[in-house]
C-alpha cells in the first residue's frame, strides 16, 4: 500500500492527482477496465454498483484482464443485464440466486481441466445470495478450497425484492418483513450471522471486510486476494439509499460511519486467524450518528427516542471495538 | 468385447471414454456406483485431464456443471429421485442457457413415503424442464446412450438426461460391450461449445429477459427439441454403423407388424413385456410392443405412425400423476388425437414393485378382451387400501 499520508479527512479517494501514476488507485487511472460500465440501471447512490466497479476493476488489474465473473441473482444482476443490454465488459454469467459460489467452482474446475489456470474466477452476490440462500454453496466452495474469490456486497437486506430482512439485517432495522411497529420495532436482536467469521472458520486462505467508503483499502484487499489461490472471501458493506432510507448523496458517509462507529469492523484474516485490523480514525463515533441518518432506524428516534435500544446497539459496536482492537493504534 | 460387469460400472467406464473434463458428484442411491466408478478412474489417472468435484448437494452438482460447461469443459453428473428434484431449479437454468450437460438419472421413486426403489417418477416430474430424456431398455442400451447423449447434447447445445432404471439396471451384473476408446473417439468429436466464458471475447450469459423476448426464447428452445426429433434417429443410425449394434432412437417396435394390440412402455420393463408378448404370440394373440426410447422431445409423429392402425394401445408406465393418471398416457393421447383405437393405462412397478410376466399377461388378456378399466394399478393390494380406510 502507498506510504503516502493522506491529510484529507474527507474522501480517502481524493489526492490521487498528487501521486505518481503507479501509486494511484485503479479507479483514478485512465486505463481501468470499467468492468461494469455506464448505462446500467442502478439507483442513484447505489453502494453495490460502486462496490462492484471498484472490486472488478481492481481484480482486472490484478489478473491482467484474465477474469471470469459469476453473479448471483439480485440487484446487481438485474440492473446490469436487462436484455438485450449488458453493462459488463468482462466474461460474465448469471445462473441462479442460490448457486453462484457453485457455478464459480465449476468455472474454476473447467479452467483447471483446460489448463487455463492463468484465468481467475470471481463470484459475487448480495447478502441474500451469499449469507442466506447461497450459503450452502458458499460453504462447499470454501471447504473444497476451490480457486474462487467470492465477494459479498452486503446491503443488509433483500433490496431487489423490496427490502425484506436477510440474515445480514442488523437489529432494530426496519425492513418490509421486520416492520417498524409494535413494542420492539424493526429487526430483532440476537439473530443474524457474521459471514466473514464463518468464512474464517473454514480456515480458507483469505477473508477480509471492506466498505465503499475507502476505495484504496477495498482495492488493496482485492489485489491481496488475487495474489493467493484457493477459496477467498471479501465482504463489502454497500449502503443502499432505497432500503436504508439514506440520502443518495450520503452513501460514502454512511459507510464510513458504519466503520467509525465500530458496527462494521475492517479486518483481514488468513487461514482462520485475524492478521490485520484497520483501526478507527480517532475516537469512535457514537452509533446514534450512524443510525440517525437512515430512515430504517426512524423507529429509534420517533415518536420517542429509544435510549434502551440505542444502548444495545452501542454495546454491539463496543463489543466489536474490543474484540478486534479497533481503537488500539490511534488512541495511543 | 463382452464383459460380465455391473451396469453402473459399465456406465462409468463409458462416460470416462467420452473424455469428460469435469465430473461433479453427490451421493444418492441408486446412482452412487456410477460416480464412485468415475472417482476411481480419475484418481487412478486412467481418466486423465478430468476434474472430479465432490459437492455438498445435488443443487450444487448441477450448478458446478453449469459453470464448468459454460467455461468450455465437457461435463457430466448423475443423480436420482430426491436429488433430481433438489436440482430442479438448476435443471431449468441449464436448459434455458442451452448448456450441453449430460446426466444419468438412475430412476427411483420420490417420497413421501421415502422409497429408494425404481420407478420413473423422478425424471417424469422434470418432463417440462427442457432437457432431452432418453430411456435405456437394458444396460447395453444405457451404456450406448451415454455416447450418443454427449454428441446430441453438444451438437444442439441442449442438456440430455440418460434415464436408466435404478437397481434393476444400475446394480445388475450382466454381459455388456463397453465401447472402446477408439470407437468412442470416432463417434464423438471434441467439445466445441457454441459459446463460452472467455476473457478474450467477453460474453454476458444469463441476462434478464422480459416480456419482449421471453416467448421467443421458449419458442427457440422448442425448435431445438424438434431438431432433436430429427437428429436422434440420425445419430442412432450413425451409432449402429460405427458400433454395429442399434442404440437409441425415438421408438422401437417389437412384433408390431400385424399387431391388433400394442403395449407402449419405456425402460427396463420392456424386457418383461417382450417376454410376455412372445408367450401371447405363441398362443396366437396378435400383440406387439413399442418401446419409447425418447420421452423428451416427445416423438408424437413417430408414435402416431407406429400406432395409427392398431385397434388398442396399452400404456404401461412406471409413473403416475396424482389426480390425473398416466403421464406418458396423457402425452400419447395428445399424439393420437382423432384415432379411433381404444387406449388403456396400466400404472405398474411404482416404488420398485416387481412387474411380473404373470401380472402383465393378466392385464393384457383383459385389454385384448376390452375388459380393462381405462386406468389400472397393476397388482394393487386391495387389503392394504381397505385397511388404511
Amino acid at each position: 500500500m502507498s506510504a503516502v499520508k493522506f491529510y484529507q479527512t474527507g474522501s480517502l479517494a481524493v489526492g490521487n492527482r498528487l501521486l505518481p501514476i503507479e501509486q494511484r488507485s485503479v479507479q483514478a487511472t485512465g486505463d481501468r477496465t470499467n468492468a461494469i460500465t455506464c448505462g446500467h440501471r442502478a439507483c442513484q447512490g447505489c453502494g453495490e454498483a460502486l462496490g462492484a466497479r471498484v472490486v472488478l476493476d481492481a481484480a482486472m488489474r490484478a489478473t491482467g484482464g484474465k477474469l471470469i465473473v459469476v453473479n448471483a441473482t439480485g440487484c446487481l444482476e438485474v440492473f446490469s443485464t436487462p436484455y438485450p443490454e449488458s453493462a459488463w465488459r468482462v466474461p460474465w454469467i448469471h445462473s441462479l440466486f442460490g448457486n453462484a459460489p457453485a457455478v464459480a467452482s465449476g468455472v474454476a474446475a473447467a479452467l483447471r481441466a483446460r489448463g487455463r489456470t492463468d484465468i481467475r474466477v470471481l463470484g459475487q452476490g448480495g447478502d441474500g445470495g451469499t449469507v442466506d440462500i447461497g450459503f450452502g454453496a458458499l460453504s462447499g466452495m470454501f471447504e473444497r478450497d476451490d480457486d474462487v474469490l467470492f465477494v459479498c456486497y452486503d446491503n443488509e437486506a433483500y433490496m431487489n425484492t423490496g427490502v425484506q430482512r436477510s440474515g445480514a439485517t442488523p437489529p432494530a432495522a426496519r425492513t418490509a418483513t421486520t416492520q417498524a411497529v409494535g413494542p420492539e420495532p424493526g429487526n430483532v436482536f440476537g439473530q443474524g450471522k457474521s459471514a466473514p467469521l464463518i468464512a474464517m472458520a473454514h480456515e480458507i486462505g483469505y477473508v477480509a471486510t471492506a466498505t465503499v467508503a475507502d476505495v484504496r483499502d477495498l482495492e488493496r484487499k482485492v489485489a491481496r486476494a488475487m495474489e493467493l489461490h484457493g477459496a477467498r472471501y471479501l465482504h463489502v458493506l454497500v449502503p443502499c439509499p432505497l432500503g436504508w432510507g439514506s440520502a443518495t448523496s450520503e452513501t460514502i458517509r454512511v459507510a464510513r460511519l458504519a466503520v467509525q462507529s465500530g458496527l462494521f469492523p475492517l479486518f483481514e484474516a488468513e487461514r482462520g486467524e485475524v492478521v490485520a485490523v484497520t483501526p478507527l480514525r480517532g475516537a469512535p463515533v457514537p452509533v446514534e450518528e450512524y443510525l440517525r441518518i437512515q430512515k430504517r432506524y426512524a423507529n429509534l428516534f420517533s415518536p420517542a427516542v429509544r435510549a434502551d435500544v440505542l444502548a444495545r446497539i452501542q454495546a454491539l459496536a463496543e463489543r466489536n471495538i474490543a474484540r478486534f482492537g479497533l481503537c488500539r493504534a490511534e488512541e495511543s | 468385447m463382452l464383459r460380465q460387469i455391473e451396469g453402473s460400472q459399465a456406465v462409468a467406464e463409458t462416460v470416462a471414454r467420452c473424455r469428460p473434463q469435469v465430473v461433479c458428484a453427490y451421493p444418492i442411491s441408486p446412482q452412487t456406483h456410477i460416480v464412485e466408478g468415475l472417482s476411481r478412474l480419475v484418481k487412478s489417472g486412467d481418466l486423465a485431464g478430468c476434474e472430479f468435484i465432490n459437492v455438498e448437494s445435488e443443487f450444487a452438482a448441477m450448478s458446478v456443471a453449469i459453470g464448468a460447461v459454460a467455461a468450455g469443459a465437457r461435463t457430466y453428473t448423475a443423480t436420482a429421485s430426491q436429488g433430481l428434484l433438489f436440482m430442479a431449479e438448476a435443471l431449468y437454468n441449464a436448459s434455458g442457457l442451452g448448456l450441453p450437460i449430460v446426466m444419468t438419472v438412475a430412476n427411483r421413486a420420490i417420497g413421501a413415503p421415502i422409497n429408494i426403489w425404481n420407478d420413473h417418477s423422478d425424471a417424469m416430474s422434470q418432463r417440462d424442464c427442457g432437457w432431452v430424456q432418453l430411456y435405456a431398455e437394458s444396460n447395453q442400451d444405457a451404456v450406448d446412450l451415454h455416447v450418443l447423449a454427449f454428441r446430441l447434447a453438444e451438437e444442439l447445445s441442449v442438456p440430455v438426461m440418460v434415464c436408466m432404471d435404478g437397481f434393476v439396471l444400475t446394480h445388475a451384473y450382466e454381459r455388456i460391450d463397453v465401447p472402446g476408446q477408439e470407437q468412442v473417439d470416432a463417434y464423438l468429436p471434441a467439445f466445441r461449445p457454441r459459446q463460452m466464458l472467455d476473457p478474450h471475447e467477453p460474453l454476458t450469459i444469463g441476462a434478464m429477459v422480459g416480456p419482449e423476448a421471453f416467448t421467443e426464447v421458449r419458442y427457440l428452445a422448442h425448435q431445438v427439441q424438434r431438431r432433436a426429433l430429427d437428429r436422434i434417429p440420425e445419430l442412432a443410425g450413425a451409432f449402429e454403423a460405427g458400433f454395429r449394434r442399434p442404440a437409441g432412437g425415438l421408438v422401437r417396435p417389437y412384433r408390431c407388424a400385424d399387431a391388433e394390440t400394442v403395449v407402449v412402455a419405456l425402460g427396463s420393463v420392456l424386457g418383461t413385456v417382450k417376454d410376455t408378448v412372445d408367450e401371447m404370440r405363441d398362443d396366437g394373440v396378435r400383440v406387439g410392443v413399442l418401446g419409447l426410447g425418447t420421452f423428451r422431445p416427445f416423438p408424437a409423429g413417430a408414435l402416431r405412425q407406429a400406432l395409427g392402425r392398431v385397434a388398442r394401445v396399452v400404456v404401461l408406465e412406471r409413473a403416475f400423476s396424482v389426480g390425473t393418471g398416466g403421464i406418458v398416457s396423457a402425452d400419447l393421447d395428445s399424439a393420437l388425437t382423432g384415432l379411433p383405437q381404444r387406449r388403456y393405462t396400466v400404472v405398474a412397478g411404482l416404488g420398485g414393485r416387481p412387474v411380473t410376466k404373470a401380472s402383465v399377461r393378466a392385464v393384457l388378456d383383459a385389454a385384448t378382451a376390452d375388459d380393462l378399466e381405462p386406468l389400472t394399478f397393476l397388482d394393487l393390494d386391495r387389503s392394504t387400501v381397505e385397511a388404511v380406510r
